[in-house]
């Protein structure tokens, strides 16, 4: 089990109104599987993600990363956890817009620090290679289409070889063939890479392509 | 470390207006910190050298500091009861007694080089005309050891009262005032009555009036003979191979000699504390320079904070630890005070020299001056040092802010 969650809750307490986001939800992530949340807007996708992901905290309830118990580390463990052991895809590319799309995947691999920068240039370029992107190493995000920034951040997300890859709505905003385009890929990071994905989406089709759906309605898995 | 650099690096060049705008800034607070106080060191520095050359650096004259002990006080100490009331110092030739023992004592000092002055007072009179002149009575082979007359002699010539025992140097001030001009005789009459004449060997113009007007130079023979004190000085002045020694030295001194031997800071201690005075307002007005600038820095990298909350959203998603974020932009700070260093102190010093050019004539003074300038090492650092801390302290509070983003808040705004 690479992830698995008891009975974990996240209220914002400090609204006018307490507003619960995540009710009392336990899911489970095997090692290498495929899974898509969804549920209507507002029901809690995102907020479980972020959980997931460890970008948020819990208000109670218990994270298990690996079959250790991560819910009381510090922020910097936790920060260490993301860099090695997790990658992101958001709605929006979020590339870092001052730097070039090679340059973008570089930069998780460059933090952690493992490699030479040799090989670091080697490995985010075939990355990129790997996606499509050959051509667009040296531009800057400012250069690419929409779809072609979203395999940028898929290749990021891939950078230091996470165990798994979170993606909120990565094809939110594409037009329907760049979206094929990045299902195929996560399907592809599934397949070759072995990585377990967790992608919230609204888009029917795209959750059928998954091995399991996890349904939430009003912050509640049902 | 190297990637934090890269990507402060990045942020700054991304917006090149703004960072050279406050680049400009630092640099100009370093330029002018640099040349303001390169005026106000060298200005200072001229001021002390010319107070340090124009007089001796330690006098001894015949006075005690404290009153003569009585013998009755010796007698019973501190702690008696004893009661001396309506004392009168005895009438005595003044003077220093045995000057000779003491000018070898200090002939043995080797950084000293001293001579023996008898001054008085004394009536020039010529074409009817009286006026009250000090006269320095010196040794004339000795006078270039302890004084910069020389240096100021316009007429005539140091020299020839070396020759010539009856000359006499006096200031053209004076000179122009009795109508007096080189080789005249003039008569002088001293207190006691006594009177010589004196031919004038040579008129020196220091540029102050009170000298020009009002001193005159002799042989010490002539002097001792005019004021009717045969072998005795009042003074005796010292000059040292290092002027900064003096207070030291004069302590030392007078501890020997037991008279009262003053260095030229306590002769001139109310200077000595307006230039500190000056010093301190100097540091305060080009410090607020760099406050300014350091304004600028704060605003280009809150701006850069503002604009990059989704950034820091990403980096820290991505696994960078707030301590990173902090660093980004401290570090933007430090680079901007590094680049303001490097382009402000070679402005800086373009200043200096462009300011050593101006030369002005101050009023009264007949010659031409350049403005003094100072080229310090110590001004450099204090500058450097100012410009960094200054730029360091701006970037500080935007980068505390920007490691306090909470990705959430920034991915959940869908910004």
């Amino acid at each position: 089990m690479l992830l698995k969650t008891d009975h974990l809750t996240r209220r914002l307490d400090e609204e006018a109104i307490p507003v619960t986001l995540v009710s009392d939800a336990n899911v489970e992530i095997k090692e290498g599987e495929y899974v898509a949340i969804t549920g209507p807007s507002g029901s809690g996708k995102s907020s479980l993600l972020y959980l997931l992901g460890l970008l948020d905290r819990p208000t109670s309830g218990k994270i298990f990363f690996d079959g250790r118990d991560i819910s009381d580390l510090s922020p910097n463990d936790l920060a260490e956890l993301r860099l090695e052991q997790m990658g992101f895809v958001f709605q929006f590319h979020f590339l870092l817009p001052e730097f070039t799309a090679l340059e973008n995947v570089m930069i998780p691999m460059r933090k952690l620090g493992k490699l030479s920068d040799k090989e670091i240039r080697e490995q985010a370029l075939s990355r990129l290679i790997e996606l499509g992107l050959e051509e667009h190493a040296h531009k800057l995000p400012s250069q690419l289409s929409g779809g072609q920034r979203q395999r940028v951040a898929v290749a990021r997300a891939l950078a230091n070889n996470p165990r798994l890859i979170l993606a909120d709505e990565p094809t939110g905003n594409l037009d329907t063939h760049s979206s094929q385009v990045v299902q195929d890929m996560l399907a592809h990071l599934v397949k070759v890479h072995g990585c377990s994905v967790v992608v919230v989406t609204h888009d029917p089709e795209f959750a059928k392509r998954c091995d399991r759906i996890i349904t939430i309605v009003d912050g509640k898995i049902v | 470390m190297r990637l934090l650099i890269f990507i402060a690096l990045k942020h700054l060049l991304a917006r090149k207006r703004q960072s050279l705008v406050s680049l400009t800034g630092i640099v100009l607070g370093v330029a002018f910190f640099l040349a303001i106080s390169s005026i106000m060191q060298g200005s200072e520095n001229d001021f002390i050298r010319r107070l340090i050359d124009n007089s001796p650096h330690i006098t001894i004259s015949d006075e005690f500091r404290d009153p003569r002990v009585q013998p009755l006080e010796k007698l019973y100490g501190d702690e008696s009861a004893v009661a001396i009331s309506g004392v009168k110092p005895v009438t005595e030739t003044r003077g220093i007694r045995g000057y000779q023992k003491t000018l070898s004592y200090l002939n043995t000092l080797p950084d000293v080089q001293a001579s023996p002055v008898l001054t008085g007072q004394g009536i020039i009179s010529f074409a009817g005309q009286e006026t009250g002149v000090t006269f320095n009575g010196m040794i004339p082979e000795e006078i270039d050891h302890v004084s910069t007359i020389r240096q100021y002699v316009v007429e005539g010539s140091l020299e020839r009262l070396f020759s010539n025992a009856d000359g006499v140097l006096i200031g053209v001030g004076l000179a122009r005032q009795l109508s007096l001009s080189l080789n005249d005789t003039i008569s002088v009459s001293a207190q006691g009555g006594r009177v010589r004449t004196f031919k004038i060997v040579g008129l020196f113009k220091t540029g102050r009036g009170s000298y020009d007007n009002r001193q005159a130079f002799i042989t010490l023979k002539r002097a001792q003979a005019l004021f009717n004190r045969p072998n005795r000085i009042n003074s005796i002045l010292i000059k040292l191979d290092d002027p900064n020694n003096a207070l030291i030295r004069a302590r030392e001194i007078e501890k020997v000699v037991k008279y009262k031997s003053e260095s030229w800071q306590e002769m001139s201690e109310d200077l000595m504390s307006t230039l500190a005075i000056r010093n301190k307002i100097m540091y305060t007005v080009v410090s607020a320079v760099l406050v300014v600038a350091a304004l600028g820095i704060y605003n280009v990298i809150s701006t850069v904070v503002m604009e990059k909350h989704r950034d820091i959203a990403i980096l820290k998603s991505m696994g960078f630890p707030s301590r990173d974020i902090r660093i980004i932009f401290l570090v933007q700070g430090v680079l901007l005070g590094i680049a303001g260093n490097l382009a402000g102190i070679p402005l800086g010093m373009a200043f200096m020299k462009g300011l050593a050019q101006i030369k002005f004539r101050p009023p009264g003074a007949g010659e031409q001056i350049s403005m003094p300038t100072s080229w310090d090492l110590q001004q450099f650092a204090i500058a450097i040092a100012f410009a960094m801390l200054a730029s360091i302290m701006a970037s500080f509070l935007p980068a505390r802010k920007a490691s306090h983003v909470q990705p959430v808040d920034i991915l959940r705004g869908g910004l």
